[in-house]
């Protein structure tokens, strides 16, 4: 069973596909001003709603036909809760989310019906998302059987096909997910995600749980997935190397809020908001060459996300800013197109940063403990 | 056997002034499918000071290697064999008092999630006091007044207040915070830190990252770091060990790993791994396949099955023959010196761009 | 914590309140009128239509439930058989006795029985269960989890009557179960009690045995339990303090159930021994169709149950700092 996965990726993947659908930059999928609270109960003698966690608070995002988007973030920052409301697992609190020109906010299970086929998702863990007593084909064929929809030649031939997309061995539908592996799993929950050809999957950390090596497998399978098929993807991740391999156009959240949207490009090497050129110093790179470590610049953070049940006013960012002023405090920054980004590329914030992520000339060492330390050291 | 390019001694396996000194250590578990080989015949050395990254996938047996350095393991399921020595001291065939004596004093841990490894029934300050008290005899209220020095050290805002508090009232990176004070608090000479840093955000694996080199600095630990990232490994780590399927495959300094790698199972790691530096126009290459079984491990040597230059050593020496880790630097591999040298450079290098 | 001990008491009252009105509907579902077993052989339409008037019966069900809801609160002169303080149940339709003084002449019984047995079974569980644990994997844990197994298995009116045949009639090893109260003499009240004692305690403290066991062993595998190791406490000490206070939860949990429905009547037990506690009468009232007593006996079982729910999810707050009562 092994053995038969191996290679399938090996041999599709590296010619990146001329099939491919292009972004067209036709809108698919448009989410305005999508807000979600959690009520938290509390009080007596009667329990009421108290308070609200403000899961997300007021974004914006536009999804091209064929495009991937990526949406990164540290936990708590509601990138998850975004795409649970763009797939309808969630109701929003307010605010509209249009898919194809037709406003599906609120939209009943039966208007939705339709559209479900179109929007999928893939979750993060390989585990608990498949039922662990059906077999695959059967979960595969699921979302055919529930829109009752009868591909030329049978749902099976079209299950067999799937397996044979995503990697695995077509004679494995008749197996139980338990016998196979994390990164086959995952690749089950592709194949399911494939079976209604959808126009849009949102994948919520869809490699997070695997394995480096077997990472490498999903992330490439799901390349491969959007460009031979022209499905845009929703790419919902905290790992930001893994987004900027695999979406075209990122937004940064944070508390509820997306603070820096624009292309890969621009994001990861041109970022303006402080909390952006923070979340990228922060990653821990493997220096394969030797000198180019010294160019980064290296900023630490004090302390951890504050609350989403009670977010700092105006930027939400300015409690662990090193740049924050009364006007932040006062004041919330827009995500506009600021002086000096590119098309495309907004930012929310008073005092935006250079545009690059190379050394600055003193370190930013925001936590009190590495700066005491540091100080005794230096 | 592959050549040593490298003069053994100034890192792995050779020195004779290692503070900790693992020799051949085998460790299997018995579970109702049969018995896990975990640890396979392993073998590494850690001078004062240094830092030893091992990294490797769930399986690869890093977690349960220095589970095993402690004495950890439930000895009712596990059988090991081979010579952990720290310090001089041999650790397999200790008794349980003397390795409590050693736990939290001369060894230390600190664990992947703080959430789940901190009691949720005593507060900080007493958890931090406990080893204080037990290993130098302290009294209750100067334990706790060096656990609150701790807690100051590690960077809580507040020290004093936040001692009283619980686990669950401190936020996850508070937490990990929390569970280095308590590792540190008796000064130990050696740390195993077994991802620490996985459950955390970003931002705050920065901090927390940093925090730990810093203190190591003060401390003068050695440190056992064990993660799957090697992006952490490369910011935290002297030495680097690979892990595969229960065995080391590969070690050296980490420019040595990262920069010259030896092992088809290293290539495949870095080719596998997005890099925010890398080359967007170069795919991924993942490694194929998925890590065997270790009820049932491959023959020979057990990358085997996954690895694409199998062809290039000729015969069934692969299948047949186990591949030796020399002393020092070096990858556990049939391949010739040069035949790597040449992959590397020519197949592999280029990928990583 | 006040707060949550009044919500909760709150909701306690609003389930008794509910409880209440069901079994009020199902005696009127009954398809027996208690007038006619109270009228004996001679029995004319007149007499049993006397009767519903005199146990008013006759009145409908919303204004009988009224009558009675009003007498446990402010108590009633209107019964025939004399005044009726509150909390007023009103009189047994099969012994005219006063209900609430009925309860409370049974509850010294019920009470012995159990909290005698609950002292035995919780000591004789727990250290059999934490020993096993201890012991995990050894002949005294194979053991212990065997032959909490084998006991676990049997029932009262099986092991009772053995034990009764074996201990008392054979060998008159010790005396016949009978309740004697305390204050006239503690020792016949214990020499009474001996026997159901041990046969209700035997059968309970295999079922703690087997949860204190699992539940040990299962916390001696948390991670917090395994760090404690690594920071060098003893095995004593992780297994005291760190694992055994994580292991209470549901101990604690399946305790507080118990406690409060054998004291709400140990109906097998009673019977089984013979003794007149307040299991006993919630039989005598159902076999009765005695309404007035029937309740009494439920909203008492009910109460107990409730209390000791209260009791539990107060006890949680204590053993672990992340409950917080609201």
């Amino acid at each position: 069973m092994k053995e038969e996965v191996v290679t399938k990726d090996e041999a599709t993947v590296p010619a990146a596909r001329g099939a491919a659908a292009e972004a067209s930059g036709e809108p698919l999928l448009v989410v305005d001003k999508l807000v979600k609270h959690f009520p938290v109960k509390g009080g007596f003698p009667i329990r009421r709603t108290v308070g609200a966690v403000q899961a997300v608070d007021g974004i914006d995002l536009t999804v091209h036909v064929g495009e991937s988007f990526g949406l990164v973030g540290e936990s708590g920052c509601g990138k998850s809760t975004t795409g649970r409301l763009i797939t309808r697992l969630l109701e929003p609190t307010s605010g509209k989310i249009s898919y194809r020109g037709q406003d599906i906010s609120h939209a009943s299970r039966k208007q939705l019906a339709p559209i479900r086929s179109e929007i999928q998702m893939i979750f993060q863990d390989p585990y608990s998302s498949l039922n662990p007593r059906q077999t695959v084909g059967k979960i595969i064929s699921g979302p055919m059987e529930i829109n009752d929809i009868n591909p030329a030649g049978g749902r099976e031939k079209r299950v067999r096909e799937l397996l044979e997309i995503v990697g695995l061995n077509p004679e494995h539908f008749n197996r139980f997910p338990h016998e196979f592996s994390g990164g086959q799993r995952q690749r089950i929950g592709v194949a399911r995600a494939l079976a209604l050809e959808p126009k849009l999957i949102v994948a919520d950390e869809p490699v997070s749980a695997l394995d480096v090596s077997i990472q490498a497998q999903v992330v490439n399978l799901l390349q491969q997935v959007q460009k031979d098929l022209g499905i845009a993807f929703l790419f919902i991740a905290h790992d930001l190397a893994v987004v900027r391999h695999f979406s075209q156009r990122v937004a940064v959240m944070y508390l509820g809020k997306i603070i820096e949207v624009g292309d890969r490009d621009s994001i990861y090497a041109r970022p303006r908001h402080p909390y952006t050129h923070a979340l990228l110093s922060a990653v821990p790179e493997v220096n394969l060459d030797g000198d180019e470590e010294a160019q980064r610049e290296r900023i630490r953070l004090a302390g951890d996300v504050p609350s989403p049940i009670s977010p700092p006013s105006g930027c939400r960012f300015r409690t662990r800013c090193w740049k924050a002023t009364e006007k932040c405090a006062t004041e919330e920054p827009p995500l506009v197109r600021i002086s000096g980004n590119g098309p495309g590329h907004l930012t929310a914030c008073h005092f935006p940063e250079e545009p690059t992520t190379g050394a600055r000339d003193e370190d930013i060492v925001l936590d009190p403990a590495l700066a005491a330390l540091e100080e005794t050291e230096g | 056997m592959t050549t040593v390019t490298k003069e053994p001694g100034d890192s792995g396996a050779a020195g004779g002034d290692a503070f900790l000194s693992v020799r051949d250590l085998h460790v299997s578990f018995k579970t109702e499918d049969g018995i896990v080989r975990a640890v396979n015949g392993l073998s590494f050395d850690l001078q004062r000071g240094r830092t030893l990254g091992i990294v490797g996938e769930s399986g690869s047996g890093k977690s349960v290697t220095n589970l095993t350095i402690l004495g950890l393991h439930n000895p009712m399921f596990t059988t090991i064999d081979g010579e952990i020595l720290l310090d001089g001291q041999e650790l397999i065939t200790a008794r349980e008092s003397e390795l409590e004596k050693l736990r939290g004093n001369k060894a230390a841990m600190i664990f992947q999630d703080p959430l789940t490894a901190l009691s949720p029934y005593y507060t900080v300050g007493r958890q931090i006091a406990e080893p204080f008290m037990k290993h130098t005899g302290a009294s209750k209220k100067a334990a706790w007044e060096r656990a609150v020095e701790m807690l100051g050290k590690v960077g809580i805002p507040h020290p004093k207040e936040r001692a009283k508090d619980y686990p669950h009232q401190f936020s996850g990176g508070m937490r990990q915070r929390a569970m280095i004070a308590m590792a540190l608090v008796c000064n130990p000479d050696l740390l195993i830190a077994d991802e620490p840093t996985t459950a955390l955000d970003v931002t705050v694996q920065a901090q927390i990252l940093d925090l730990l080199k810093d203190l190591q600095q003060e401390f003068g630990s050695a440190i056992v770091f064990i993660t799957h990232d090697l992006g952490v490994i490369a910011d935290m780590a002297d030495d680097i060990m690979v892990m595969y399927a229960g065995g080391a495959v590969e070690r050296g300094t980490v420019d040595e790993v990262l920069r010259a790698p030896q092992h088809p199972y290293t290539w495949g790691l870095l080719n596998s791994m997005p890099r925010l530096g890398s080359d967007l126009g170069t795919p991924l290459t993942p490694i194929p396949g998925t890590p065997p079984s270790l009820l049932n491990p491959p023959s020979g040597c057990r990358f085997h099955p996954r690895c694409t230059y199998q062809g290039e050593v000729g015969g069934a020496r692969c299948v047949d023959e186990p591949p030796l880790l020399p002393p020092g630097r070096g990858g556990a591999c049939h391949l010739t010196a040069e035949q790597k040298q040449t992959i590397f450079i020519e197949q592999i290098k280029p990928r990583l761009r | 914590m006040l707060r949550f001990l009044i919500r909760r008491t709150l909701g306690a009252v609003v389930i008794l309140f509910l409880l209440s009105i069901v079994t009020f509907l199902l005696f009127f579902g009954m398809p027996r009128d208690p007038a006619l077993m109270m009228c004996g052989k001679a029995c004319t339409p007149a007499n049993i239509e006397n009767i519903h008037h005199v146990l008013g019966l006759d009145k409908s069900i919303p204004e009988q439930y009224w009558t009675f809801l009003h007498n446990i609160v402010l108590g009633s002169d209107a019964f025939t058989q004399g005044p009726c303080p509150a909390p007023c149940f009103g009189y047994s339709y099969n012994t005219n006795e006063a209900v609430w003084p009925t309860l409370m002449d049974r509850l010294p019984t019920t009470v012995s029985l159990t909290l005698g047995a609950a002292c035995v079974f919780l000591l004789v569980g727990l250290g059999t269960g934490l020993l096993a644990a201890w012991k995990r994997g050894t002949l005294i844990d194979k053991t212990f989890t065997a032959g909490s197994m084998v006991i676990s298995s049997m029932q009262i009116y099986f092991l009772g009557p053995l034990v009764l045949a074996v201990f008392v009639y054979q060998s008159h090893l010790f005396d016949k179960p009978a309740y004697n109260p305390f204050t006239a003499d503690p020792v016949n009240w214990f020499s009474g009690l001996i026997i159901p004692w041990v046969v209700l305690s035997t059968i309970f403290a295999a079922q703690y045995t087997r949860m204190a066991r699992s539940s040990m062993v299962e916390q001696l595998q948390e991670e917090h339990v395994r760090t404690a190791r690594a920071k060098g406490m003893s095995r004593r000490y992780v297994f005291f303090r760190y694992a055994w206070r994580g292991s209470l939860i549901p101990i604690v949990t399946i305790f507080g159930i118990d406690l409060g429905s054998l004291l709400g009547g140990a109906v097998i037990t009673e019977y089984t021994f013979g003794l007149p506690g307040l299991g006993q009468l919630a039989v005598q009232s159902v076999a009765f169709s005695d309404l007035p007593l029937l309740l009494g006996v439920m909203l008492f079982a009910a109460t107990m149950i409730l209390l000791f729910n209260i009791i539990v999810d107060t006890c949680y707050a204590f053993i672990d700092p992340r409950v917080r009562l609201a």
